[in-house]
This record gives structure tokens, C-alpha cells and sequence, in this order.
């Protein structure tokens, strides 16, 4: 039937759907599509990082992307240019840094392309157990912290007035958001995970009409996205990773549809 | 008279100011148990500003703050809900704290928009959505509650319905209430003590002692004094349709 590496893929797969799922809709609500992929993109930073310091990559990307948060937060107190300039700033110099210093590491091969779409079919048993670990530990933090978050999501001024302390949850969201990228970096890439960040996200809110259902459709829009892009994948003899993305895309432009035949009905 | 009502909200000589610039400064004032205090003032004179510094959403003000409470109830003067985010009056009723489904009726049944339970917050109009505001944060019962003109944008007989309603909450609920209102006449009806504010508070007092006050005349004009005398004498006064008395 089905080859170990195959189950191992999907196992990986439908873990980071369901982080993924809830995280995203935060992404796509607090408007940080944009700060996903900053993170995303300095993860290629963090694996240099990890070859040259001989650290676990997926400590030193998380080290790297909480470093690169904090210092958006710097740069936001020290220039009042919008923060869309000052996340391409930083997407793109430490993408450029990580490729420089890459140049530099002429003993190790590194597989750039593995990187930036990296590798599900490739999944041992090691990943599985962070993906798993790492996700549920994620997903229980953002179910503990879901009210006062969502509040500082609504409105700042609201939450601070009624004792929902946003700084503290916007700092812990944040860490959260370099956690996923941190675990997911080496089975979808970095290009890909900002994907599944915002794609089932925002197919979810096409057909949603309240938070909680939102979240539950962004999950099973991952979900379906993972399924269908790994068997197809299997199928045609595709890349996985481009494959999985290409599925949300489809099921993303099926919303579409939906919300416009949804309209027509109310008229 | 004996005054020993709790204390729930006390701002002492407190400012804030933003790249040099002061945005408001010396403001000191105090709100208790059943007490209505009301800061009125010109565009830009630091009204909203205050109240945000009295609720501790500043992080560097000058001058000390000290709530005596956390069942604080807060209707900002703005707020805004992107599209990205569903959601339901329903769902905004509970933002902050868990209420039950007869908790969410009856407040909003208060307001009296209950009929809009399950409508997105984003399609309502800014009427509707003031009242939403305003029974989101009477539900949770708060002690004290910070109103930053709550009925902007209702209509007209909606509006005196609301003020008697927050006068009502005051009076029963017990809870001190922070009020910014731009309709003067309902400020002098209905609030215990007043503060006039332009950068700094110009004059404060009851009713009767403000209107009387030189500075007061200054900022709002002669016909401004007037209104607590129409008010003393005359209770079946007549409105104008933009909210303003008319005067016989």
C-alpha cells in the first residue's frame, strides 16, 4: 500500500495544518501576512546559523526570528517609517546575509532549494516528534491565551481599558509565530509555510461568519490542502511542498465561488 | 452630609505628552460609587486623552493614577473592526469577560438593539454599533465604567433614552461613571461634577458652581450659562432637531 515515508509525510503534514490553521486566521486578522514572511525569510538566515554554530536548526531559527521581532520592535521606536517598509528591510537583508554567509561555508553542500520549498517526503521520525510536541504545545498556549489575545486583536485601547494586558499577549503571539516557522522550516520551507499561514486562512473567511468558525474552516482548509497536495503529488510526480500550496490555492478560489453564490442568494 | 461612598478612580496632577509636545496636563480628579463626573472641552483639548490616561492605556504619563477597581466597563470614541475579521455582535458581547446568553439579551435588550444578536459587527450603522458598545460594557457590571461619547451617532431620541439609561446604571448599579459628552445640556442635567478642560482643566465643579464660571463662558459662549438655567426652570423645554435648545 502505502511506503513509510509516505504516512510519515502525511503525518507530518496534518500536524502543521493544525497549527496552522488557528494561527493563520490571527495572521490574517492582526494584518501580519507581511511579518510572516519577514520570519520566514530569516529563517534561511537561522539554518546558516545553525551549520556554522553547529546548533539544532530549529533552535537557531527561532532564536533568529525572535531576535528579528524584537528588532522591528526597536526600529519601530527609532523611525516612523510604516512597518511594511521596515519588514521588506528586514525580509531582504537577512534572506541576503544568510545567502552571503552561505557563500562563505565552502566545506558544508547545503541544499538552498530544500530550503526555501523544503522537504515532507523526507520526514524521519526525529521531525515527527517535534512537529507533534512542539504543535500541541503551541496550540494548548494559544487556547490559554485565546480571550485576552483575541481582545488586543479587536481593539488595544479596549483590551489595556478592561485589564487584558495586550502587550504581554501580542509579545506572546509573536514568539508563538517564530515557534511554527521554527518546526515547520525544514518539512515545508520557508516560501511555503507563509503560505499555509495565509492561504487556508483566507479562504476560511470567505465562508465564515464568526471567529470560532473561521479558525475550524482554516484547519480543515490545511487539512484538505495537505491531502490533496501530497496525493496528487504521489500522482503526477510533483514537488510536495509546491503541490500542497497549489492545493490551497484551488480550494481558496472554490471559496471564491462560494461567497458570490452565497450573495446572489441574500439578494 | 456624610461622604463615605468608595473611591473607585483617582487622578492626581496627571499629563502626558507626546515628542515634547504636552497633549494635556494637570489633570486631577476622582470618581466614586454612584457618581457621574463629566469632562467637557473644546476639539483637541485633551478629553479623550484623559480618559485613556485614567484607564492606564498610556505606558509613560506624567502624575500618578490609581483605580480601585478591575470591573471597569470602557466604550472608546473610536473603534474600528476590519472586514478580515468575523464577527458577531454575539461574539463581541463576551470580548472580555464570559457572560451567560440571558446576560447578553438583557443587556442588549438596555441598548435596545437585542434584534441585532447575530448580526456582523461590520454591517451595523454607527447608531447600532454605539449601542452594542455601550451594552458590551454595561454586561460585565462594572464598577466603574469610562464612557467616551457614547452616543455619537444615535439619533436623537435614542439619545436622551441612552443618557437616562446611563444615569439609570449610576443610580442602581452603584458604579461611578467617567462620562466625555459633547451635549452640554444633558452634561448639566444629569452629572455631579464637571470638569472643562483645554490642555489643562480651566474649571471644575457641580453643575451649578461651572456655569457660572468666567472661564466657562470663555470657552463655550454666553448662551452655554444659559442652559442650566433652562434647565432649573423650565423642564418642558423644546429640542431642535440638531439637538440644541430651543430657546423661547
Amino acid at each position: 500500500m502505502l511506503d513509510d515515508f509516505f504516512i510519515r509525510a502525511l503525518l507530518a503534514g496534518i500536524g502543521i495544518a493544525l497549527i496552522t490553521g488557528p494561527l493563520g486566521c490571527f495572521v490574517i486578522w492582526r494584518r501580519l501576512s507581511f511579518f510572516a514572511g519577514t520570519l520566514a525569510h530569516s529563517a534561511l538566515l537561522g539554518v546558516t546559523m545553525a551549520l556554522v554554530f553547529e546548533l539544532n536548526i530549529a533552535f537557531s531559527v527561532f532564536l533568529i526570528s525572535a531576535v528579528l521581532a524584537i528588532l522591528l520592535l526597536q526600529l519601530q521606536t527609532k523611525t516612523n517609517l510604516p512597518n511594511d517598509a521596515l519588514l521588506g528591510l528586514l525580509a531582504h537583508s537577512s534572506l541576503a546575509i544568510g545567502l552571503v554567509i552561505i557563500g562563505f561555508l565552502t566545506t558544508i553542500r547545503f541544499d538552498v532549494m530544500g530550503l526555501l520549498f523544503g522537504d515532507i517526503l523526507a520526514v524521519n521520525q526525529n521531525d515527527l516528534l517535534l512537529i507533534w510536541g512542539g504543535g500541541i504545545f503551541i496550540l494548548t498556549i494559544l487556547k490559554f491565551i485565546w480571550k485576552p489575545l483575541f481582545a488586543s486583536t479587536i481593539n488595544y485601547d479596549l483590551a489595556k481599558a478592561e485589564g487584558m494586558e495586550p502587550d504581554r499577549y501580542n509579545a506572546i503571539f509573536t514568539i508563538l509565530m517564530a515557534a511554527i516557522i521554527a518546526i515547520s522550516i525544514k518539512i515545508v520551507g520557508l516560501l511555503l509555510i507563509t503560505g499555509m499561514l495565509i492561504i487556508p486562512a483566507a479562504l476560511a473567511r470567505n465562508i465564515s461568519n464568526n471567529p470560532l468558525q473561521m479558525v475550524i474552516l482554516s484547519t480543515i482548509g490545511g487539512l484538505l490542502s495537505i491531502l490533496i497536495g501530497l496525493f496528487s503529488s504521489l500522482e503526477f510526480n510533483t514537488a510536495s511542498g509546491p503541490s500542497i500550496i497549489t492545493a490551497a490555492l484551488l480550494l481558496f478560489l472554490i471559496s471564491l465561488i462560494k461567497t458570490k453564490r452565497y450573495s446572489e442568494l441574500k439578494k | 452630609m456624610p461622604d463615605n461612598k468608595k473611591i473607585l478612580l483617582k487622578v492626581e496632577n496627571a499629563g502626558i505628552s507626546v515628542n515634547g509636545k504636552s497633549l494635556v496636563r494637570g489633570v486631577s480628579l476622582e470618581v466614586k460609587q454612584g457618581e457621574i463626573v463629566t469632562l467637557i472641552g473644546p476639539n483637541g483639548s485633551g478629553k479623550s486623552t484623559t480618559a485613556k490616561i485614567a484607564l492606564g492605556i498610556y505606558k509613560k504619563i506624567d502624575g500618578k493614577v490609581k483605580t480601585y477597581t478591575n470591573k471597569i466597563g470602557y466604550v472608546p470614541q473610536k473603534i474600528s473592526i476590519d472586514w478580515t475579521l468575523p464577527i458577531r455582535v454575539m461574539d463581541f458581547m463576551t470580548l472580555t469577560e464570559e457572560l451567560t446568553q440571558d446576560q447578553i439579551n438583557s443587556a442588549l435588550n438596555l441598548t435596545g438593539v437585542e434584534h441585532l444578536k447575530d448580526k456582523s459587527l461590520s454591517n451595523l450603522s454607527g447608531g447600532e454599533f454605539q449601542r452594542v458598545l455601550i451594552a458590551r460594557a454595561i454586561s460585565k457590571r462594572p464598577e466603574l465604567l469610562v464612557l467616551d461619547e457614547p452616543v455619537q451617532g444615535v439619533d436623537f431620541k435614542g439619545e436622551i433614552a441612552l443618557y437616562e439609561l446611563i444615569k439609570q446604571i449610576s443610580d442602581k448599579m452603584k458604579c461611578g461613571i467617567l462620562l466625555i459628552s459633547h451635549d452640554l445640556h444633558v452634561v448639566m442635567s444629569a452629572t455631579d461634577f464637571v470638569l472643562c478642560l483645554n490642555g489643562h482643566v480651566c474649571c471644575s465643579g457641580t453643575p451649578q458652581k461651572i456655569v457660572k464660571d468666567s472661564k466657562y463662558k470663555e470657552l463655550f459662549g454666553d448662551r452655554a450659562s444659559n442652559i442650566l438655567s433652562l434647565y432649573e426652570h423650565k423642564h418642558d423645554h423644546t429640542h431642535s432637531q440638531d439637538g440644541t435648545i430651543d430657546q423661547k
